[in-house]
């Protein structure tokens, strides 16, 4: 592989995973703290993108300020979801969590449908973040996807001050640790759930908006990548921040490298590291022992 | 059998059999894909309801041996089923083998993620590789035998007799392996998997064993799938088939085996009406679907028993 | 030689030693008695003996063979066998079943996947010799899960004698139990032990010093004593440490 190849791919694969980490902190957060599994997760990341393509396209609201309504929006629906139909889950088995957050899949997915029907629509890169940069003589690297990749890393560093320095943080991590244990210090819950829950569904719908210019906006469009989102939870380890940031790194560059170096079965290689990772260990890199 | 499953297993069969008679094909047609569908969900009970081993990646041997069962027709050209079933089934049961044995050393969320991964690894295998025949799958222009090439396995009613003893038998077996000392082990194992470890049972093995067995089921379903539809693509491998068949098992009611065959009846039933209804037909399922199980735990059985008490309808549950 | 011997046994909780370095012999036939306050980690003790924990560091060998990596169900099958402190009965089962499970164990023929489990005659005829030995009066039909406290507690040592191990470990069967109900269980376990060596885990003292041959004392993780009833009755740090606590 040429030098040029390589670092192209490095960029690629920082940048996706920086992008899969936001999607799948919320995951992560959401089970680690309300013990939930929720699939419709993807929702959000494909509702952020479309609100945008409503605020910004549709109404011509200026690009920041729709997508601050479109996040805001998010989080307002999120903690819809959460009150509604997430927060009754909680005690319950995760069978029942999938079925419900899948039945939520298909009502979010077909809202979409009616609302913005089928079409694929495409999203404009912002005019200041056209173009590319010379990185060397060799290699040109679109200004969009490095400033993607600044995003997801800003982001990244904000959650770990969150989770690791604030008394929210220290909840989550106790409560990722031993739920019961939280209920049993006389901590109401109830708040530090939505908190979680909005902080997670704000964080998948800037994915969202983030990606569009590069996957384009469509129904379904959360499904291929929480499925990932998945993948990346489980090598990381359920209910750890770290292990979301360390598997979505992973994940991205073996995707990324995958498509140059076995081009034939690229999407097979992160499930085979996926596999891989359970042999040998069972419970994600750093997931607690069941 | 209990005098009184014997009865309703009678009449059920009996009734079964008589639909081909009305001489219409949509109805003998449609009645094959829900007894497919019936076998698909009850092989995903034993997982679920017995085992407590919850998959959300059952389309997987369900895919593997619908493929495996088109690969040889379209590439060696075998079309006996008498060759084409047992090969597939066994297809079926080696990976579901494989992937057992690597997704059952994890447990709870850890298992139902690892096992929708891997069915959605097979996913991208099949639909990124021509072998495969990509996204567009394998079509099939001959027609199945059985036995001799004289007796079509691919007429409509032949299939359908073909599919009605399939279900028949898988029932059968099911209600027998349930009921004996293995099914009690699984029952054990679902109701308390530490208990069951300090009594000296090797919890593995019989997760595994019941892993490989509800994957060979899947995938005879899958087999008869490929008879009907006489093709294999990647959507039925796709994590969205799986929650499906998921969806039968807990509508209906899991743990009973007679419930999965009813929510294979309501779901396709449901997708079917609500389609004709309005194009936006998910919308109404996954209302359904969200509604039955937030507020019917234990499926349609557990809603109505909700409802009853509600309505002071209520008698004691058995 | 002792049934089981443990050698610097040691179980650490990230930082928290529950168990440190612990020692000791059961003799083949004995009742012996492990006690000590709330958290000394006795039960942690005893996880470890059953495999239901890895060891940090020591290790155990039973009936001479050194079974310190062996896991839960080889230990079980090899003549271990465990009660465990928050009763751990089938609840979704019946009484019978519960049992039969147990007991099925001893049967390795009927492990069959086609007749229906209740035709295994010789299972069953262990079942109803299990609960003639007990004194439960529910039904055998009653679902596990619908039984009184004091009745889950019987018909999970019930399922330890199904069983039928060499050592039986017991954690706090008397736990929650009516006066009346621990007498019945203080006949059980007499009997019992005639048959079979038993580590009790206990905190009634009353049960402790009436069956057992030996003591052990665990505080803090550490053995603090470990002697005859009367050898501890008289050990002042005993006293000191913990039985000054009881009076
Ligand atoms: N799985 C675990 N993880 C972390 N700490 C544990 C774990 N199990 C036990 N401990 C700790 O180890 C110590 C010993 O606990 P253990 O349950 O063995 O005590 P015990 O003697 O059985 O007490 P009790 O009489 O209350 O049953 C306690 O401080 C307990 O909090
Ligand atoms: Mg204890």
């Amino acid at each position: 592989m040429q030098l040029s190849t390589f670092l192209i791919q490095l960029l690629n694969g920082l940048q996706y995973g920086m992008l899969l980490f936001l999607i799948a902190s919320g995951l992560t957060l959401t089970f680690g703290v309300m013990g939930i599994i929720n699939l419709a997760h993807g929702a959000f990341f494909m509702i952020g993108a479309y609100l945008v393509f409503q605020f910004a396209r549709i109404y011509e609201w200026p690009l920041p300020l729709a997508c601050a309504s479109a996040i805001v929006a998010v989080v307002v629906l999120g903690s819809i979801v959460e009150r509604a139909v997430l927060a009754p889950l909680v005690d319950r088995d995760h069978l029942d969590q999938v079925l419900v957050t899948y039945g939520l899949i298909l009502i979010f997915d077909e809202l979409a449908v009616v609302l913005w029907g089928k079409d694929v629509h495409a999203a404009e890169i912002p005019a200041m973040l056209r173009g590319s940069v010379h990185i060397s003589d060799m290699i040109v690297y679109p200004v969009y996807r490095l400033a993607l990749a600044g995003a997801g890393l800003v982001c990244a560093i904000g959650l770990y001050l969150i989770v690791a320095k604030t008394r929210i943080g220290m909840i989550v991590r106790a409560g990722s640790h031993d739920r019961s244990m939280v209920s049993a210090l006389g901590i109401n819950v109830g708040p530090v759930f939505a908190l979680v829950f909005g902080l997670g569904a704000a964080l998948a719908a800037l994915a969202g908006i983030l990606a569009a210019p590069i996957l384009s906006v469509s129904p379904g469009m959360g499904d291929k990548i929480i499925i990932i989102a998945f993948v990346v939870v489980v090598i990381g380890g359920i209910g750890s921040i770290k292990g979301a940031f360390v598997g979505a790194l992973l994940v991205g560059l073996f995707d990324s490298f995958g498509k140059v170096l076995f081009p034939t079965v690229s999407s097979l290689v992160i499930y085979a590291l996926m596999a891989l990772i359970l042999v040998w260990r069972p419970n994600g890199l750093f997931g607690k022992a069941a | 059998m209990s005098r009184s499953v014997l009865i309703t297993t009678g009449v059920v069969v009996c009734i079964a059999l008589t639909i081909p008679l009305f001489g219409n094909p949509y109805l003998t047609t449609h009645a094959t894909r829900i007894l497919i569908y019936a076998i698909f969900a009850m092989s995903l009970d034993l997982l679920v309801g017995y085992c407590g081993l919850v998959s959300l990646g059952h389309a997987a041997f369900f895919g593997v041996a619908a493929y495996a069962t088109a690969l040889l027709s379209a590439k060696i050209g075998v079309s006996n089923i008498l060759i084409s079933l047992p090969l597939s089934t066994l297809t079926a049961a080696l990976v579901a083998l494989a992937i057992g044995l690597l997704t059952l050393r994890t447990g709870g969320i850890y298992f139902i993620m690892a096992t929708l991964a891997f069915a959605q690894m097979l996913f991208f295998l099949v639909n990124d590789s021509a072998f495969f025949g990509g996204s567009d799958g394998i079509l099939l222009l001959t027609r199945f035998s059985l036995g001799t090439p004289s007796l079509s396995a691919s007429d409509p009613v032949v299939r359908y007799y073909l599919t009605v003893a399939a279900a028949f038998l898988t029932f059968v077996f099911l209600y027998f392996l349930v009921r004996s000392p293995f099914g009690r082990i699984l029952q054990g194992i679902k109701s308390n998997e530490r208990r069951m470890r300090a009594l000296g049972y090797s919890i593995a093995r019989y997760k595994l064993a019941t892993f490989v067995i509800g994957g060979a089921l899947a995938g005879l379903a899958g087999h008869l799938y490929v008879l009907l539809a006489s093709l294999a693509d990647p959507s039925i491998l796709d994590w969205v088939h799986s929650a499906q068949v998921l969806m039968m098992v807990i509508l209906g009611g899991m743990g009973t085996l007679v419930g999965p065959v009813i929510g294979a009846v309501l779901l396709i039933e449901l997708i079917d009406q609500a389609a004709e209804f309005t194009e936006h037909w998910k919308l109404i399922v996954g209302v359904v679907v969200v509604v039955i199980t937030l507020f019917g735990k234990g499926g349609l059985a557990g809603l109505w028993a909700a409802v009853a008490a509600r309505l002071g309808l209520a008698r004691s549950q058995p | 030689m002792s049934l089981l011997e443990t050698k610097s046994l040691s179980k650490n909780f990230g930082s928290l030693n529950a168990v440190r370095d612990v020692s000791l012999q059961i003799q083949p036939g004995e009742i012996h008695a492990v006690i000590g306050p709330n958290g000394a980690g006795k039960t942690t003790f005893l996880n470890l003996l059953s495999g239901e924990l890895p060891v940090s560091a020591g290790c155990l060998q039973f009936e001479g063979h050194d079974i310190t990596r062996w896991s839960p169900d080889r230990r079980a099958n090899a003549g271990i066998g465990r009660s465990f402190q928050h009763s751990a009965v089938f609840e979704d089962l019946t009484v019978h079943e519960n049992l039969r499970l147990a007991a099925q164990t001893q049967y390795p023929k009927s492990f069959g996947m086609l007749w229906p489990a209740e035709g295994y005659t010789d299972v069953a005829a262990r079942v109803t010799d299990v609960i003639a030995q007990l004194s439960l009066n529910a039904a055998e039909s009653t679902r596990a899960g619908e039984l009184s406290h004091g009745e889950q507690r019987q018909l999970e040592i019930g399922m330890l004698m199904a069983i039928s191990p060499k050592l039986m470990m017991l954690d706090e069967p008397t736990s929650g139990m009516s006066r009346n109900e621990t007498l019945e269980l203080i006949g059980i376990l007499r009997r019992l032990s005639e048959r079979h060596t038993l580590m009790l885990v206990e905190h009634d003292m009353d049960v402790v010093f009436q069956l057992a041959h030996r003591i052990t004392v665990l505080v803090n993780g550490s053995v603090l004593a470990s002697g005859t009833p009367e050898a501890i009755r008289a050990d002042a740090s005993v006293r000191i440490a913990y039985l000054g606590q009881e009076d």
